[in-house]
């Protein structure tokens, strides 16, 4: 048995997951659905969002927001910010464009979280 | 000098700002102007780049700059009118129980406006170094933790390599995590509390995640280095706070983050002699969030800091309606 923190939302249930002879993850503890399927990853296949900034063509000193469009493997997160440095956007950018795709090889896509007009 | 006359003046285009202008014109409000200071809308939230807002009131998880975003976009077709990089100075009560504020930006100058009530969404600061009386010199490398934030958020720039954060505030907790995604060493954060201030799911996604120690019941007790900070001096402490000799360590790093907790910023509310709450920080207010000064409302982290900003936004929409309430109730009975 294994306690976690569920880190879905700021409530932050704390999670005990039981690994069941059949191989599933049984979790309780979690006050939603969606604190049942983080704790099943965690144990599984730990992801992550990824937010972080990717460069303005043209603008020395101001970067735009960005994040994985869904959850990545833990893993790769590292990578995925290695990939990001060299990433460079140009205005106008607007919220949910698709900055990057496959990053990391992982199939998600990077997507813009603010806009830049000019 | 510029004059113009509004029912509703908004001070703060941040998330409090924000809804309560929205609020204010679904209940019937016509003239409604938003003063903001920075060169856009949103406030803080656009350098809290992570994800976590929204959860209440959009059922979705969604990132500081997309949670401000819903927001401008409803302000920009409802048409609501606001001023950017405008400098709020002062709030007067008019004998006649109107509010003139003077306010000022380049554009127009010096500004007069005149209005019925007054919604106070100035949200808060952080409480500097110079409040926390932690000794040693002043080089370059001491910053609080949202200004290090903005630095990397918004203008792509890294205060450090090798940092201590002190305090474990979340905004501390998750500028750890952003400062090791890009490239630095995070040493520690140390925090002279029992227990940290920040949210659970933070220290696992922020700190443990990239296996950061949090010293708990340990503070700064000196800072090194003349031109640049060249490490820092951690020490226990007690229950009391007070620093426990012999158990001093030294810490080498660059950088030093602080992250120690945020103060309602009220200059002027105080200014126009509202009471202050000295428990928030924040000015008294009764159950329709007016303050002692009869149509000035607040709402948001100047009136107390929330923890979330979802709490922030379902009060500004009261503080929208309540001020529309009493400017209708103003312009029927005069006051």
């Amino acid at each position: 048995m294994k306690e976690l923190t569920c880190i879905t939302c700021p409530v932050g249930c704390t999670l005990k997951a039981q690994l069941q002879q059949d191989g599933t993850v049984m979790i309780s503890g979690n006050r939603c659905p969606r604190g049942a399927e983080y704790g099943r990853k965690e144990i599984t296949n730990p992801t992550r969002v990824v937010t972080s900034t990717v460069r303005v063509a043209g603008h020395k000193d101001m970067v735009v927001s960005v994040k994985t469009a869904s959850d990545i493997p833990k893993g790769k997160v590292m990578e995925c910010m290695k990939e990001l440095a060299a990433v460079e956007v140009t205005p106008p950018i607007h919220v949910g464009d698709v900055v990057l795709e496959n990053i990391a090889d992982t199939g998600v896509s990077i997507v813009a979280t603010r806009s830049i007009s000019e | 000098m510029n004059r113009r006359e509004e029912d509703v003046v908004i001070i703060g285009g941040g998330p409090a700002g924000l809804a309560a202008a929205l609020s204010a014109r679904e209940a019937g409000c016509e003239r409604i102007l938003i003063l903001e200071r920075d060169k856009e809308l949103g406030g803080i939230l656009n350098q809290c780049i992570h994800n976590g807002f929204g959860l209440h009131t959009f059922q979705e998880e969604l990132t500081g700059p997309e949670y401000a975003d819903r927001y401008i976009q409803k302000v920009q077709e409802k048409k609501l009118p606001y001023l950017l990089r405008t400098m709020v100075t002062e709030v007067q009560v008019l004998d006649d129980g109107r509010k003139r504020i003077t306010a000022m930006n380049r554009d127009d100058g010096l500004l007069e406006i005149t209005a019925d009530a007054v919604i106070l969404a100035m949200g808060c600061r952080e409480r500097p170094r110079g409040a926390l009386n932690i000794p040693g010199s002043r080089p370059a490398g001491i910053y609080s933790a949202g200004t290090a934030q903005y630095y990397v958020n918004i203008e792509g720039r890294m205060p450090g390599k090798n940092v201590v954060i002190l305090g474990s505030g979340d905004i501390g907790l998750i500028m750890a995590r952003r400062m090791v995604l890009e490239g630095a060493r995070v040493q520690c954060v140390a925090e002279l509390k029992p227990a940290s201030g920040g949210l659970k799911r933070n220290i696992v996604q922020c700190l443990e995640d990239f296996d950061i120690p949090l010293y708990l019941c340990t503070t700064v007790a000196a800072v090194h280095g003349k031109e640049r900070v060249e490490g820092v001096t951690l020490t226990k402490v007690d229950e009391g706070g007070k620093a426990i000799p012999g158990s001093e360590w030294f810490v080498p790093c660059d950088t030093l983050l602080i992250s120690c907790g945020l103060i309602p910023e009220n200059e002027l509310t105080a200014g126009m002699g509202a009471s202050i709450d000295p428990r928030t920080n924040g000015p008294v207010v009764n159950d329709r969030l007016e303050c002692s000064v009869p149509g000035v409302f607040a709402c948001g982290n100047v009136l107390h800091v929330h923890e979330l900003v979802d709490h922030v936004s379902a009060e500004a929409e009261k503080a929208g309606q309540f001020a529309t309430e009493y400017v209708k109730k103003w312009k029927v009975e005069g006051m």
